[in-house]
């Protein structure tokens, strides 16, 4: 075939193999990435999935600071050991808001996608002060300093802005009550409505870490109760395409 | 050294590529067969297996694949294989009467062993993986017969299926003990702490406080841990006259207790989390563990 001959014509003209080395990662890379973006079976919609709430946002924001990642993982995998460990697997769908997704593949520790409602409160603040004083063999390390740095989510409404811009459905009236919003979720006490209503019934209001004042705690800790609890899944059924 | 020479016998044969470096010459060998079929074989190979496996991008989806293959349907069927192989057992286990396990020696086996694996992947993580619990962080220790809410099969499954003090399930088991710093002027607490010193049999600080105490204790704490201060199951009130505390009997934490009071929270295991077969099995397993009533 006398095309086939011609790559000499390449071999010898370093520009022309660039170009041409870049083309075909190109078109390679087009035809992997592209359809994921369009195709029905890989995009799945699911009721229950929401923005997170600026209180939530903010631990998410500690977890990825902290590191938590580098032992945790976020993702149960469709296999029966993990189903009968962690719960359900996870769905693509419920990483939709998060930039960047929270995946992993390293597990020092338990992949933590559900671990929402599956620990009380107070057993995180132990577990997070001093892992191994109620899990003995645990080699986690200490959080203890998150419970003393108080915060106030002064910035909370420019992360909402960021994340909103990489494609987070905040609207306006979210990220303009962000402050408020962040404050009412740890007040049981206080006026909650306007969170509900922005956020949905099942936003777990609680004082988390059981202390006066908002501290880092508190927000991991809202932000871990949440995790793999959006979507209901006594009423969802897989498509096997998927 | 002499000059190698840059010829040989074999250029004649082979054609080269005509490069020529310093006058080093490359050859234009052909490829070795078997390189070359395997190298075919394996573009075969891809073909075929985006064939049978889900692959190539189209309209509206990918290529399902001729074999059919799909993790969630795989994951559903090995689920549905050892769920069906021990259906059997578990509806069972599900719909005896609880005090009946332990009389039949294949169900109790089976829900011991079962229940162990439940509890290392639901519970060792609050009350340790041998099930000792976490002294004095509220945390108890479900080996001994200590029983804040009752050690019948019948407590300890309904304590697991509903949990205890926790928002999410109506039905859970509720008691809570009044902060009694809002209550009692500092010198009361004293007094009644000390009185608690004295009833689990440690000696108090100080004797004359410990004995204003025991009135107070009486009007006030009675109605929860009882007259002599031995608890009560239906309130999940401590004994406060053994040695075995759930947060600790030494002045300071008594101190804490009564001023703060405790609210200990066990999540609910029989929402989502786990089958009434599941519950049991724990259930049985935590009530043959020594402490069982
Ligand atoms: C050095 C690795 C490491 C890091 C970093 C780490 N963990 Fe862990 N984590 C573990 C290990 C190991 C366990 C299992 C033992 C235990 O429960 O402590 C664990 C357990 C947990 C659990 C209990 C999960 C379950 O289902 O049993 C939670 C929740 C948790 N970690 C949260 C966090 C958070 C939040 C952070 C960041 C602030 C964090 N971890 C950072 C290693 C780590
Ligand atoms: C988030 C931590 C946590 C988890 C997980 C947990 N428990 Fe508990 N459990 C507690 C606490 C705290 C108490 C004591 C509550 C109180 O103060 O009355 C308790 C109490 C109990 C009791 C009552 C003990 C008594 O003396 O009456 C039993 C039985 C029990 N748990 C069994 C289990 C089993 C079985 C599991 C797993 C399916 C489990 N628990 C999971 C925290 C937990
Ligand atoms: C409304 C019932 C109620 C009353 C009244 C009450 N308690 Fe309690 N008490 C409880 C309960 C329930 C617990 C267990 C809390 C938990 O499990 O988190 C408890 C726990 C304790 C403990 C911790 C025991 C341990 O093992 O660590 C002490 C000490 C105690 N109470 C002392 C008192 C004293 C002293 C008074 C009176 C001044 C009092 N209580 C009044 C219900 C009551």
């Amino acid at each position: 075939m006398a095309i086939l001959d011609k790559h000499k014509i390449l071999e010898t003209n370093a520009t022309l193999l660039l170009i041409f080395s870049f083309l075909v990662v190109t078109v390679g890379g087009l035809v992997q990435i592209v359809p994921l973006f369009y195709l029905e079976n890989t995009i799945e919609e699911v009721d229950g999935m929401r923005p997170y709430t600026p209180l939530e946002l903010t631990g998410r924001d500690i977890y990825i600071r902290e590191g938590c990642y580098v032992c945790h993982s976020q993702m149960v995998r469709p296999m029966r050991d993990e189903v009968e460990r962690y719960g359900h697997y996870s769905l693509a769908a419920e990483s939709m808001y998060d930039h960047p997704f929270q995946w992993g593949s390293k597990r020092t520790g338990p992949d933590l996608a559900r671990v929402g409602g599956r620990y009380s409160d107070a057993w995180h603040v132990d577990h997070l002060r001093d892992p191994q004083s109620v899990v003995p063999e645990s080699v986690m390390p200490k959080y203890d300093y998150l419970e003393r740095t108080l915060i106030d989510g002064e910035y909370v409404g420019d992360l909402m802005r960021t994340h909103r811009f990489v494609g987070v459905p905040y609207t306006d009236e979210m990220i303009e009550n962000a402050v408020a919003d962040f404050e009412a979720q740890t007040d049981p006490w206080g006026d909650t409505d306007g969170l509900i209503e922005r956020y949905g019934e099942n936003v777990n209001v609680r004082n988390f870490d059981g202390a006066p004042g908002i501290s880092e705690t508190d927000a991991l800790i809202a932000y871990m109760q949440m995790l793999g609890t959006l979507v209901d899944f006594s009423t969802f059924t897989p498509d096997a395409s998927r | 050294m002499s000059k190698q020479p840059t010829t040989s016998g074999k250029k004649q044969e082979v054609e080269t590529t005509g490069h020529s470096w310093d006058g080093i010459e490359e050859y234009n060998n052909p490829l070795p067969r078997w390189w070359l079929w395997t190298f075919y074989a394996t573009i075969v190979w891809a073909v075929l297996y985006t064939i049978a496996y889900p692959a190539w991008p189209g309209i509206k989806e990918a290529t399902p694949g001729l074999l059919g293959w799909s993790t969630r349907a795989n994951v559903a069927a090995d689920i549905a294989a050892v769920e069906e192989a021990n259906a059997a057992i578990n509806e069972r286990l599900a719909s005896v009467e609880l005090t009946a396990i332990a009389d039949d020696p294949e169900l109790n086996t089976y829900a011991i062993q079962a229940g162990g694996a439940v509890f290392r992947s639901w519970c060792a993580q609050c009350h340790g993986s041998g099930a000792a619990g976490v002294q004095a962080a509220g945390y108890p220790n479900l080996l001994d017969d200590a029983w804040l809410w009752g050690g019948t099969i019948e407590d300890i499954h309904y304590t697991v299926a509903h949990g205890i003090r926790n928002e999410d399930d109506p039905d859970a088991r509720y008691s809570e003990m009044p902060a009694y710093g809002e209550i009692f002027s500092e010198e009361e607490i004293v007094q009644v702490v000390n009185y608690v010193q004295q009833m689990s049999g440690q000696t108090p600080n100080d004797a004359a406080a410990a004995e204003a105490g025991a009135e107070l204790f009486e009007y006030n704490c009675a109605a929860c841990h009882g007259e002599n201060g031995q608890g009560d199951p239906f309130q999940g009130a401590p004994n406060l006259t053994d040695a075995i505390w759930l947060y600790g009997g030494d002045y300071d934490t008594l101190m804490t207790t009564v001023t703060q009071a405790r609210f200990g929270v066990m999540p609910a295991m029989g929402g989502a989390e786990l089958s009434e077969a599941e519950i049991r099995a724990v259930a049985t397993y935590v009530h043959q563990l020594g402490g069982g009533q």
